[in-house]
C-alpha cells in the first residue's frame, strides 16, 4: 500500500518545529520514521503534514558533561553503536544498539523515535529507564525534563503534551566498575522482544536498577534493586500484578528472562565488546 | 546417460563449480524486474479487496467520476472463469472469476480492480467506492469445513470437499490388529506464504504493430499463462505474447494464471493503456500466496524391533476457496496419498485424503509440494514409534528405509525409485552430526540449563515428472518432450532458447555449461534466452525440479543436433570426411587442421557459396526435443541431521549444528546445487520454526505484514553441512537427478523430531509446525501440570 496524501515541512530549529506542530492539529514529527513508515503506508497513520525533525542542529547535537551525556533525539541506533558519539558507560549503549532490528533500521532509526514511540518491547525504552535516563522536551510553553519512567506512560503512551516533541535524552555517567545485564528473548533476531529484562549495578554510585520490558502496559522499574538482584522471586508478584502471569508459561518465561539478565551481572565481561 | 568430463572442457562443462553468469547483472543491482519496468501512458491499479472471509455482496457504489476508472466483474462481461479442473473421479470445479461475483469467498479476494496514474491515487480513489455485503459463516478450520451443516463455499456443491484421495494397499486389519506395536499421532502443519524477494507482478501491453497483446508478468511459466490467459480471454492464442523479464524467485508462487493477471490484460484490451499491477506485501500475505497446511491423523504399525508392518492415515488438506491454474487444488492432497510413505519400505499401507475448500486464499504448491508436510508427518512418527520401542530414531529408520540392492525399487504407491543408496546417506549423516558424542553429551546437564537433542529426517524427491504421471492427472497442462531452440549466430557464439523460466536457478550459466559440455564452446559466449513465448518453444515451464533435467536434457540435444550440421560444414571446408571429424573445444577438429564454430558460421551466414552441395537446408537454427528414457521421474534424496538446544523455560531453540547428505545423481554445477539446498533449508527452517499464516474463526488474516509473518533472516541460518553422494540416475541425459525442492522438505521434520529428543526426558512431544517458543514453553508447562497433577 501507498501513503495517503500529506504534507511535509523540515524546519531548521526546535521553535520552527513546535511552530509548525503547534499550527496544525494533524501534523505530527517524524524522524527515522522506522514505525511511523509503515504505518503510513498501511494507511493507519494519516498526519496531515509530516514535520520532519531529524536534520534540526539541536536533535543532531551530543553534549558531554562530566556526571553524562545529553544526547539530541536525533542520534540514530547505528551511532550508537558505532561508537560515534561519546558513551558515559563502559559500552553498554554500543551494546543494546547492535541487538536494535537490523542495520538498514539502526542506520535510520533514532533513540528520541524510539522512546516516543514507546513500544514495551523496544530496545531503548527498557534499558534506557534502567540506566536512569532522563528525556528533555520541547514544546509551546517550553522546555521541560522528565525521568524517563515518567515519560513512558505505557504501551505506545507518553506523557508528551499537544505539540511537545523530544529534543534529547540525557543518560547519566555510569562508574567503571558499573555491571549491566540485558536479556531479551525475541522469535528470532532483530524481532521485538516476547520478554526483556535490563538491569544495572554500580554500587560505587549506590545505584541499582531493574526493569522489565514487553509488558502489556508500562514497564516494571525497579529504583531501589539490590534486593531483587539478590533474590530474583522477590519480583514475582510484580509480574503477575502486570499481567505477565496469564499463563504459566508466560510466567516461567519472563521469570527465565529476569534471572538471566540479572546473571549477566557477573558472567559478562567488564569490558563490553561486539562481536567482530 | 555418461560419464563427466568437465576437466576436459576446461572446467567448464558438466560438474564444474562455474560462477554464475548471471550475477554480473543481479549482484549490481541491475536486473530489470517488472517493478522496474514503465511504459508511455501506463495506469497502475489497486484492487479493493473482501474485507470478509465469506460474505454476499448486495450492491457495489461506485460514484459517477469514477466510471472508467473502477471496473467490476458485471463490466468484464464475457471474460471467462479461471477453470482448474482434473479428469480425477469425484473431482468438484470450482469457477474462479478474476473479480468477485455474487460472493467474497476468502478476505483479501479482488472484488473492484481501480486504475490511475500511480498506484497511490489509485488507492486514494478505493476509498470512495462502498461495498454493501452480508456476512456468511467463514470456513475458517478445515476440520469443520467438512462437517455437515458447515456452510458452503460454493452454493452448488453438496460439501466443502474438492476431492477424496485414497488408496488401500494389502492393508489388513486383523493381522495389524495383533502388532507388538501401535503408534497413533495428531500432526498439523501451518499454513504458509511462499514470500519470494519478487512479489507478483505484471503489465498488460496491448502491441498494435503485433497485433498482439503482451503481457509482461513475474512467472515461472510463460507459455501456460499465455495458454490460460487466452482462454480467459476467448483470444487464441497468437494473440497473446508472454515475456517473464528478471523474476525475484518464485517458489511456486509464480506457478499459475492469477485473476490479477487475467485484469489487468482485460483492461489493456479495453482502454488501450499499458497497464500495471505491483503485488505489495500486505497482498501477498493476505491475498493468495498461501500454501502448506495439512493436518493428519496416523498410526504406524512395527515389530518391537522396529520395522514397519503397516501404515494408516487420514489427511486433511485446506485447498482454499479455489482451485488455481493450472495445477488446481487437489495436487497437493492428491500427493499426501502417494507420498507420505516417502524412502521407506512399506508391506502395508492405506491412507485417504479430503483436499478441503474454505474460505481462505487458494493454496498454490509451494518448494516441496505435499513433500514437506509427508516428510514431518512421517518422521514425527518414525521417531513416535522409536520411543515406543525404546530404540534409537537412526537405527529405526536405518532399518525401514529402502535399501540400495532393491534399487530400483517400485514403493507401495508405485514410485519407481530409480537408483540411490538411502541407508548410505543416513549413516553418513550421523557420521557429519556425531551421534555418538551427542548422546554422550546428553547424559549430562547442560551448564546452562539448555536441553540438547539430535533429530534425522531422510526423504526421497520425486522430480522432473513426465508424461506417463500428469496425462492421468488431467489438469490444463502435460509436460511431454522438452525442447530447446539452438542458434549459432553469425560470429559463432550461441544462442540456447528455452521455454523454462529461470529466477534463481541459475540455467543462464548451467545451461550454458551443458552448451560447453556438448560443443566445447565457452559458457561466456552462449546466450541462455528464457522467459518469453515469442522467442522460446513451448514448455510447460519451472516447476517440480524438472529443468536441469529436462531443459538440460534438451540443451544437449539441441546441441547435438547442431553439432551435427556443424561437423558436415567443417569437413567440407576441412576436406576431410565426414566421419574423420569430431567437435572439440567449439572447433571441427579432423585428421590434418582444425576450423573454428566462427568460421563455420562465417561460411553458412556471409559466404554460403563455399557450402557443401547437399548442406541440410534448415541451417544453423534449429529446435530440438528430450525426453528421460523413463519417464517417472528422478529420485534424488537426503538425510538430514540437526542438533539444536531447546531452553525450556522461554522455549527458545538454537541450530547448533545442521548437515545434509544429499544425492542429486551427477551435478551439473555443485555449487548452484548447493546453492539450491541452502535456500531450500531456509525456507524448510522458516517452516519448521517461524512461519505462519493464521486465521480467526471469521476467516481474517492474522499477519499482514512481516512484522507478523515471521521468515527466517541470516542471523537464523546455521552453518548448513553438505556433503554430495552422486549415484548418477540411469534415466536421464548426464545422469543428473532434479534437486531444486529438497532443502526445504526435511527440516521440519529433522529439527522437530531434535526438539523432540532434547524434550524427551520431560514427557514433551510437540506435534504442530512452526515450532515456535510459544508452543515449546506451552507443551512444557503442560507437561509439567500432567506431572503435579
Amino acid at each position: 500500500m501507498k501513503a495517503a496524501r500529506f504534507d511535509y515541512l523540515r524546519p531548521a530549529s526546535v521553535v520552527e518545529a513546535v511552530a509548525a506542530l503547534a499550527q496544525d492539529a494533524g501534523a505530527k514529527p517524524v524522524a527515522g520514521g522506522q514505525s511511523l513508515g509503515p504505518m503510513l503506508n498501511l494507511r493507519l497513520a494519516r498526519p496531515s503534514t509530516l514535520v520532519d525533525v531529524s536534520k534540526i542542529a539541536d536533535l543532531r547535537r551530543v553534549d558531554e558533561r562530566p556526571d553524562g551525556v545529553l544526547y539530541g533525539a536525533a542520534i540514530t541506533h547505528a551511532e550508537f553503536e558505532d561508537g560515534t558519539v561519546p558513551d558515559p558507560t563502559p559500552g553498554f549503549l554500543a551494546r543494546v544498539a547492535h541487538g536494535i532490528a537490523y542495520r538498514a533500521v539502526r542506520n535510520r532509526g533514532t533513540v528520541g523515535g524510539s522512546l516516543v514511540h514507546a513500544d514495551p518491547a523496544a530496545d531503548w525504552p527498557t534499558t534506557l529507564t534502567a540506566l536512569g535516563a532522563r528525556v528533555v522536551l520541547a514544546g509551546p510553553s517550553g522546555a521541560r525534563e522528565l525521568a524517563l519512567e515518567d515519560f513512558i506512560l505505557g504501551a505506545f503512551s507518553t506523557a508528551l503534551a499537544d505539540g511537545e516533541i523530544v529534543t534529547g535524552v540525557f543518560i547519566p555517567r555510569c562508574s567503571p566498575q558499573a555491571r549491566f545485564g540485558y536479556r531479551k528473548s525475541c522469535r528470532k533476531v532483530g524481532e521485538f522482544a516476547e520478554a526483556m529484562c535490563a538491569v544495572l549495578a554500580d554500587p560505587a554510585r549506590g545505584v541499582h536498577r531493574l526493569v522489565v520490558g514487553a509488558t502489556e502496559g508500562r514497564h516494571i522499574v525497579v529504583t531501589e534493586a539490590a534486593a531483587v538482584i539478590a533474590d530474583p522471586a522477590l519480583l514475582d508478584a510484580r509480574l503477575t500484578a502486570a499481567g505477565l502471569a496469564a499463563e504459566p508459561a508466560t510466567l516461567r518465561l519472563h521469570q527465565k528472562v529476569v534471572r538471566q539478565a540479572i546473571e549477566q551481572l557477573t558472567t559478562v565481561p567488564e569490558t563490553e565488546s561486539l562481536p567482530a | 546417460m555418461q560419464e563427466t568430463s568437465h576437466e576436459a572442457k576446461g572446467g567448464r562443462g558438466v560438474g564444474a563449480s562455474l560462477r554464475r553468469k548471471e550475477d554480473a547483472r543481479l549482484l549490481a543491482g541491475r536486473g530489470r524486474f517488472i517493478g522496474d519496468m514503465r511504459f508511455a501512458g501506463q495506469l497502475e491499479v489497486a484492487f479493493l479487496r473482501a474485507p470478509l472471509a465469506h460474505a454476499r455482496i448486495k450492491a457495489i457504489h461506485i460514484p459517477e467520476h469514477l466510471k472508467g476508472r473502477a471496473f467490476t466483474h458485471a463490466d468484464m462481461a464475457g471474460v471467462k472463469d479461471i477453470l482448474a479442473k482434473t479428469g480425477l473421479p469425484g473431482f468438484r470445479v470450482s469457477a474462479q472469476p478474476s473479480l468477485a461475483s455474487g460472493k467474497v469467498r476468502f478476505a483479501g479476494e479482488p472484488v473492484v480492480m481501480v486504475l490511475a496514474d500511480t498506484r497511490a491515487e489509485a488507492e486514494d480513489l478505493i476509498e470512495e467506492i462502498r461495498v454493501d455485503y452480508e456476512e456468511l459463516p467463514a470456513n475458517h478450520d478445515m476440520l469443520r469445513a467438512v462437517e455437515p451443516g458447515a456452510a458452503l463455499v460454493h452454493d452448488d456443491w453438496p460439501d466443502n470437499v474438492f476431492l477424496i484421495s485414497q488408496t488401500d494397499r494389502f492393508f489388513d486389519e486383523a493381522r495389524l490388529a495383533g502388532a507388538p506395536i501401535k503408534v497413533t499421532r495428531e500432526v498439523r502443519t501451518s499454513r504458509q506464504c511462499m514470500s519470494p524477494l519478487e512479489g507478483k507482478g505484471c503489465i498488460a501491453v496491448f502491441e498494435r504493430y503485433l497485433e498482439q497483446l503482451t503481457l509482461w508478468t513475474s512467472t515461472q511459466m510463460p507459455h501456460i499463462v499465455r495458454s490460460g490467459l487466452a482462454e480467459c480471454l476467448g483470444l487464441e492464442t497468437r494473440k497473446i505474447r508472454v515475456v517473464a523479464p528478471d523474476v525475484g524467485g518464485g517458489f511456486g508462487w509464480k506457478g499459475l494464471l492469477q485473476p490479477e493477471e487475467v485484469c489487468c490484460a482485460w483492461a489493456a484490451l479495453k482502454l488501450d493503456r499499458p497497464v500495471k499491477w505491483l503485488e505489495d506485501r500486505r497482498e501477498h500475505l493476505i491475498a493468495a500466496a498461501n500454501c502448506r497446511e495439512h493436518h493428519y491423523v496416523m498410526t504406524a504399525y512395527a515389530d518391537a524391533d522396529g520395522t514397519l508392518l503397516g501404515f494408516e492415515a487420514v489427511a486433511h488438506v485446506d485447498a482454499g476457496a479455489y482451485s488455481v491454474y493450472p495445477f488446481s487444488a487437489c495436487l497437493e492432497g492428491a500427493q499426501v496419498v502417494s507420498n507420505l510413505p516417502g524412502p521407506y519400505n512399506l508391506p502395508a499401507y492405506r491412507c485417504r485424503t479430503y483436499s478441503v475448500c474454505s474460505n481462505k486464499p487458494p493454496i498454490v504448491p509451494y518448494r516441496g509440494v505435499a513433500r514437506t508436510g509427508v516428510c514431518t508427518a512421517m518422521e514425527l512418527m518414525i521417531d513416535a514409534v522409536a520411543r515406543e520401542a525404546g530404540l534409537d530414531p537412526y537405527d529405526v529408520r536405518l532399518r525401514n528405509l529402502v535399501r540400495p540392492e532393491q534399487m530400483p525399487f517400485t514403493s507401495i504407491t508405485a514410485k519407481e525409485f530409480d537408483m540411490g543408496d538411502y541407508p548410505e546417506s543416513l549413516r553418513r549423516a550421523r557420521e557429519m552430526i556425531g551421534h555418538e558424542a551427542v548422546r554422550a553429551r546428553q547424559t549430562q546437564a547442560e551448564a546452562d540449563g539448555r536441553k540438547i537433542g539430535l533429530g534425522y529426517a531422510t526423504y526421497c524427491e520425486q522430480g522432473a515428472h513426465g508424461t506417463s504421471v500428469y496425462h492421468g492427472w488431467g489438469i490444463p497442462m502435460v509436460p511431454g518432450i522438452e525442447s530447446c531452440g539452438a542458434r549459432l549466430t553469425p560470429d559463432g557464439t550461441l544462442e540456447v532458447r528455452l521455454g523454462v523460466q529461470s529466477h534463481g536457478q541459475s540455467m543462464e550459466t548451467t545451461m550454458a555449461q551443458i552448451a560447453c559440455e556438448v560443443l566445447g564452446i565457452d559458457p561466456g559466449l552462449v546466450n541462455v534466452v528464457h522467459g518469453d513465448t515469442a522467442m522460446t518453444p513451448y514448455s510447460t515451464g519451472t516447476w517440480g525440479s524438472r529443468s536441469a533435467v529436462m531443459a538440460g536434457g534438451a540443451v544437449a540435444s539441441a546441441c547435438e543436433r547442431l553439432g551435427e550440421r556443424l561437423k558436415k560444414i567443417g569437413a567440407h571446408l576441412l576436406q576431410a570426411p565426414e566421419e574423420a571429424v569430431s567437435i572439440r573445444d567449439a572447433e571441427i577438429v579432423g585428421p590434418n587442421g582444425s576450423v573454428s564454430f566462427k568460421e563455420v558460421a562465417k561460411t553458412w551466414y556471409l559466404a554460403p557459396q563455399n557450402l557443401p552441395a547437399d548442406i541440410h537446408s534448415d541451417g544453423l537454427d534449429l529446435v530440438a526435443g528430450y525426453k528421460p528414457t523413463v519417464d517417472t521421474g528422478t529420485f534424488s534424496y537426503a538425510s538430514h541431521a540437526a542438533l539444536v538446544a531447546v531452553e525450556p523455560e522461554t522455549g527458545e531453540v538454537e541450530i547448533l549444528d545442521y548437515v545434509i547428505v544429499e544425492d542429486g545423481g551427477v551435478l551439473i554445477n555443485p555449487m548452484v546445487v548447493d546453492g539450491q539446498i541452502y535456500g531450500g533449508t531456509a525456507q524448510g527452517i522458516g517452516t519448521a520454526l517461524y512461519e505462519e499464516m493464521t486465521y480467526d474463526e471469521h476467516g481474517q488474516p492474522l499477519a499482514s505484514t512481516l512484522a507478523d509473518y515471521l521468515l527466517p533472516g541470516a542471523g537464523e541460518m546455521p552453518n548448513v553441512r553438505i556433503d554430495h553422494m552422486q549415484t548418477p540416475s540411469p534415466n536421464t541425459r548426464f545422469g543428473q537427478k532434479g534437486i531444486g525442492e529438497g532443502g526445504a522438505i526435511a527440516p521440519p521434520a529433522a529439527l522437530g523430531n531434535a526438539i523432540n529428543d532434547a524434550l524427551k526426558g520431560m514427557g514433551v512431544e510437540l506435534s504442530m509446525s512452526p515450532m515456535t517458543p510459544r508452543r515449546v514453553r506451552a507443551a512444557v508447562a503442560a507437561a509439567r501440570e500432567g506431572a503435579v497433577s
